[in-house]
């Protein structure tokens, strides 16, 4: 371990009979990183979170949480972790109060601090002047960042998210980073998985897992320059659809997306340019009204990386 | 140690307090059924329609069958001409209960013999039943009474005489299950079915909405939370058994014979084996409508086979045996023997040994089952 490594999984592998659902995944978090797991339905990033927990036996390979074994020290490593799960778990028939009490009592959070953390984890949701108000009643965002709160009662080092802000609204989306970056600041270590890419963009470091493989891990930046291999254009032109269609059999191109009505095409830049797709294009009948050269988002390195062959 | 089972049972208890069909469940289902069990059976009963086949035809056979009537709790409908119609009528439901007197009645109540009637009831109300063979029983012992009496003055020497034997045929129910009879079953049945269903369901609701998988990544040891959820539905049992006590004792007249301390010691060991059911339930059921299904497919030879609705005395000899592998057989006698016959350990042991050795069976093997389904 060079620097403090709070995750450090080698070879962590989870099959379910046939399906291979984490095959040999290996990385690292540091303390105090925003760690996203992305990846889309079914690529396993639930299944690699529960064998982070402790509540999910690996098949093979080995993993150490906050310097416990992840397949024999489970029960240490649940305590010092908290976990949001997919399904904001709260019993709907009890109040946020009766909530947060519920888990810091689960946690064993000494009674003398209990009050006043109680007090802090309902300032941090917002949910004051709703602590009598059952949880069942709360809209969405209002049960997520109560969820986060009974995750956080015991004030844990590390924080696993799993797709917390599947089927919130944007505002709430926002709010609920804020408060996640606001924990990251205090030092809080956060795992989070989502298959929102704009989530990501804000990561320390993010994971790409595609059919239980992890495809590519870097930071943002990194990930944009380094994983796609040649330059990225966007085109304008009238029928784009047919353009697409064309574009893959274009010299110089390995790759055509269409984002609405815009291509984004990735281009070999030894044998390609923008100008000469255009005159290409021009060529076979369709109008460009621009090719310009972009930086890739999240969403294109992505695409790529899963589309890849 | 029961750091963390003391906020489950907490939470339990707003949670049972919350849903009006756990309270429901809990509060006025032993009430309701006691009532109605009760009321089935309960009703006040005289002017009982009464058909006479009188083959002896003499003073003493008709003053026989007048002193039925006049007890009040027989009406004498009509005469039969034969025993066959007699036995049609109580058949037919025509009439309750057929009294048969045989030719050489009289004459035998004349010279100190046993004269024997028949009375033929119909049992299908067992209150009724029993209320006729109390009523008929009292009739004969007076009309017998004052049979012997006559004789001796007549004579003028001692009771040598048998006075008069009523023979009691009872259709259709032969034992008579009555409310007393029943209330110690309900209790049985009331224990099981409440811990059985409300554990399962305490457990699959949490897997259901998802809160399950929150809990098991907190500290929580699968046996705390196994605790944390047996614990207050133990509670409610026994709340559930104290409505069924109070409504049998104040309602029903039904008083405990026996020992109470050993009612409460002996129902935990049984309620052993219907907790382990119960989180075996859990264990695999997914929604709790499968828990419903599951839990009524694996009651249902307990009501049929403990002798709670049915007299294993009755049974073929295999399903008697079968009945032996339920817990409720065992419950049932220990819960008769204590309150209706006071009985104590000392009667009851062969039965509280099979139900703690099930207990402990069923218990160990589904708390282990559930430990590793939960890990
Ligand atoms: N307990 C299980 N038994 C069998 N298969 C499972 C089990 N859990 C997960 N799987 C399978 O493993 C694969 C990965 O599932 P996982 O839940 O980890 O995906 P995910 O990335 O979290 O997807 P989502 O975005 O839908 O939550 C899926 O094909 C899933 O069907
Ligand atoms: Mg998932």
């Amino acid at each position: 371990m060079t620097t403090e490594a709070i995750i450090d999984v080698r070879g962590l592998t989870k099959r379910f009979g046939d399906l291979v659902a984490v095959n040999d995944v290996s990385f690292a978090v540091q303390r105090g990183e925003v760690f996203a797991f992305l990846g889309p339905n079914g690529s396993g990033k639930s299944t690699t979170i529960r064998m982070l927990c402790g509540i999910l036996e690996p098949t093979s390979g080995e993993g150490r949480v906050l310097g416990f074994d992840i397949a024999r020290e489970g029960e240490q490593v649940k305590e010092h972790i908290g976990y949001m799960s997919q399904r904001f778990a709260l019993y709907e028939d009890l109040t946020v109060r009766e909530n947060l009490e519920f888990y810091a009592g689960v946690y064993q959070v000494p009674g003398s601090e209990r009050k006043t953390r109680l007090v802090e984890l309902i300032d941090m949701a917002g949910l004051r002047g709703r602590e009598r108000q059952l949880a069942g009643q709360l809209s969405g965002g209002w049960k997520q960042r109560l969820a986060l709160g009974c995750a956080i009662v015991h004030q844990p080092p590390l924080l696993f998210l799993d797709e917390p802000t599947a089927g919130v609204d944007p505002v709430s989306r926002r709010r609920f980073w804020t408060m996640i970056y606001g924990l990251a600041r205090t030092g809080v270590t956060v795992f989070v998985t989502t298959h929102y890419l704009d989530e990501a963009e804000h990561a320390t470091r993010v994971a790409m897992i595609h059919g239980g493989v992890l495809r590519a891990l870097a930071s943002p930046a990194e990930l944009k320059r380094g994983a796609l291999q040649g330059h990225l254009l966007s085109l304008v032109c009238d029928t784009p659809m047919q353009a697409v269609a064309l574009l893959e059999r274009a010299p110089g191109v390995r790759e055509v997306a269409l984002y609405g009505t815009t291509i984004h095409a990735l281009i070999d830049p030894a044998q390609q340019t923008a100008e000469g797709l255009s005159a290409w294009l021009g060529d076979v009948g369709i109008t460009v009204h621009g090719a310009t050269r972009i930086e890739p988002t999240l969403e294109d390195v992505f695409i790529s990386l899963i589309g890849a062959p | 140690m029961f750091g963390r089972i003391a906020p489950i049972i907490l939470k339990e208890f707003i949670q049972i307090r919350r849903d009006p069909r756990t309270l429901a469940i809990v509060l006025a289902m032993p009430a309701m059924q006691l009532l109605l069990f009760g009321y089935a059976i309960n009703t006040v009963v005289d002017h009982l329609p009464t058909i006479v086949f009188d083959e002896s035809r003499d003073a003493q056979s008709r003053a026989f069958a007048a002193a039925f009537h006049n007890s009040g709790y027989f009406d004498l409908r009509a005469q039969a001409h034969s025993r066959a119609e007699a036995v049609a009528a109580v058949d037919t439901g025509e009439a309750r209960v057929a009294l048969l007197i045989p030719p050489e009645f009289g004459n035998h109540l004349l010279r100190g013999q046993q004269a024997l009637a028949q009375l033929v009831v119909d049992g299908s109300d067992p209150n009724t039943a029993q209320t006729a063979l109390f009523a008929a029983g009292m009739v004969a012992q007076v009309q017998s009474g004052e049979a012997v009496a006559s004789l001796a003055e007549r004579l003028g020497r001692g009771s040598a005489a048998s006075g008069i034997e009523l023979r009691p045929v009872v259709l259709y129910n032969p034992s008579m299950l009555s409310v007393n009879f029943m209330i110690p079953g309900l209790i049985g049945l009331i224990l099981q079915f409440q811990t059985l269903i409300l554990t399962a369901f305490a457990i699959v609701r949490e897997r259901e909405r998802g809160t399950l998988e929150q809990l098991v990544v907190t500290p929580i040891r699968s046996w705390e939370l196994m605790l944390g959820k047996i614990i207050p539905y133990v509670a409610t049992a026994c709340m559930a058994v104290g409505v069924a006590l109070a409504v049998g004792r104040f309602w029903f007249g039904v008083e405990v014979a026996g020992s109470l301390p050993l009612l409460a010691a002996l129902s935990l060991i049984f309620l052993l084996s219907s907790l382990g059911v119960g989180l075996f339930v859990s264990t695999i059921s997914q929604t709790q409508t499968q828990a419903m299904q599951l839990a009524v497919f694996i009651m249902l030879p307990s009501v049929l086979l403990s002798g709670f609705m049915f007299p294993r005395e009755g049974m073929p000899f295999v399903i008697q045996q079968l009945g032996l592998l339920i817990p409720l057989t065992y419950f049932l006698q220990i819960l008769r023997g204590i309150i209706l016959k006071g009985v104590g350990m000392e009667v009851l042991w062969p039965n509280v040994l099979p139900l703690a050795l099930f207990g402990l069976a069923v218990f160990g093997l589904s708390a282990n089952r559930f430990r590793k389904r939960l890990g």
